[in-house]
């Protein structure tokens, strides 16, 4: 449903401002997104200021930074801090992106805001709670589905048909995308967004698998699929350069397809 | 008694915000002014439709028509609503090669998405133009 405000719980007050290092030279201020579920206070917006002399280049080192030398409760994920794990996602100046390969000089603005992934619920400060982003991932069943009796080798493939799954396979499912989507923030609970299609695309293109005509059966549903509206916040925010709104497309294609 | 309290957890966690912290990007904007646009030619049609009836009423609910679209409000409606018409029918010539899987680049889509923007004003102050010199200029 469509709800441009926040509910009372959620509207964002002001926060503290933290202390400064005292040798600190040269400092970039950062506003970040912080609730704590056992205060029962409302989310509130704090300041902290990074000393740019002794923190990486990253917005991660950053966060970092300010966990361990300022405020040690700062929570949120992180692990590979190179872009494959997905799990440090969030809204970085007003994007979706993994912080771990967005550069401080990248933000033009004075000031770095950093929120959850938007429209979820808040489990504690940027830690947002996917598990329906989860959950329809697993109702696209991800896997390869067959008629044909296993083979004793490998199933096998051409390199052109191995060559289809470029730019879908890729996919790390942080949740940038399907988050960053105004469709998913009204009809989250029943469209599957960016993410949970451009993997349906994946298994769909996949030569191998083949229950294609199942797949189509689940999807085309005026929610699952069709609240797509061609937005391509997904595309823009999508940090692997992935194109989940192309993907999209080439699925209502194939349902087009499929009719004539 | 584990379940109980993350029930009671969920229930409590607020919604991250959204819509007034996201960057306004144009597909985001152009999309949201298509809707509106497509809302709006709702009323359009009524106007219209309001046009129609009169004329088959006869030249006295006609001249009542005439004469509101000829004061200012009237016109500022007009020239919004074939704006409205011009934008979401440019919108929808973009939907159509989104759905045929083109355009999708990183400088096609922003480029037809502006193109809808500056073609819509452009053919709306076109249309006016030209509507001004068949009827002899502003009255």
């Amino acid at each position: 449903m469509v709800e441009f405000t926040l509910p009372k719980n959620s509207k964002v007050t002001a926060g503290k401002t933290w202390p400064r290092h005292p040798d600190a030279k040269r400092e970039r201020e950062f506003r970040v997104y912080r609730w704590n579920p056992e205060d029962g206070k409302n989310p509130r917006l704090d300041t902290y200021y990074v000393d740019l002399d002794h923190c990486g280049s990253m917005i991660l080192d950053a966060l970092i930074w300010i966990k361990s030398k300022i405020d040690p409760t700062l929570t949120f994920r992180r692990s590979c801090r190179e872009g494959v794990c997905g799990s440090c996602s969030m809204n970085i100046d007003g994007v979706n992106t993994l912080a771990c390969t967005r550069t401080m000089d990248e933000i033009k603005h004075d000031v770095v805001r950093i929120y959850p992934l938007p429209h979820q619920p808040v489990v504690k400060d940027l830690v947002p709670d996917l598990t329906n982003f989860y959950a329809q991932y697993a109702s696209i069943e991800p896997w390869l589905k067959t008629e044909t009796p296993t083979p004793q080798t490998e199933w096998r493939q051409s390199e052109d048909d191995r060559r289809k799954l470029d730019g879908l396979y890729e996919c790390i499912l942080c949740a940038c995308c399907t988050t960053s989507c105004p469709s998913y923030w009204w009809n989250g609970e029943r469209y599957l967004g960016p993410a949970a299609l451009l993997q349906a695309q994946r298994w769909l293109v996949d030569s191998r698998d083949e229950a294609t005509g199942e797949r189509l059966d689940f999807l085309e549903d005026p929610f699952r699929l069709y609240r797509c509206h061609t937005i391509l916040n997904c595309t823009k925010a999508c940090p692997k350069g992935l194109n989940p709104a192309k993907a999209i497309a080439e699925i209502k294609k194939k349902m087009v397809e499929r009719q004539v | 008694m584990a379940d109980a309290k993350e029930a009671r957890l969920q229930a409590t966690r607020p919604l991250s915000p959204h819509l007034s912290i996201y960057r306004p990007m144009l597909t985001m904007m152009m999309s949201i002014v298509h809707r509106i646009t497509g809302a709006a030619l709702y009323f359009g049609m009524l106007l219209l439709a309001w046009w129609l009836v009169a004329a088959a009423l006869g030249p006295n609910a006609y001249g009542r028509v005439q004469w509101f679209m000829g004061t200012l409000i009237g016109r500022v409606i007009l020239l919004g609503f074939t704006w409205a018409l011009i934008h979401h029918l440019l919108g929808g010539i973009r939907h159509l090669i989104w759905d045929t899987g083109r355009g999708f680049g990183p400088s096609e889509r922003e480029w037809l998405t502006l193109a809808g923007l500056v073609g819509s004003i452009g053919l709306t102050a076109l249309l006016w133009i030209v509507g001004y010199l068949m009827t002899g200029g502003v009255r």
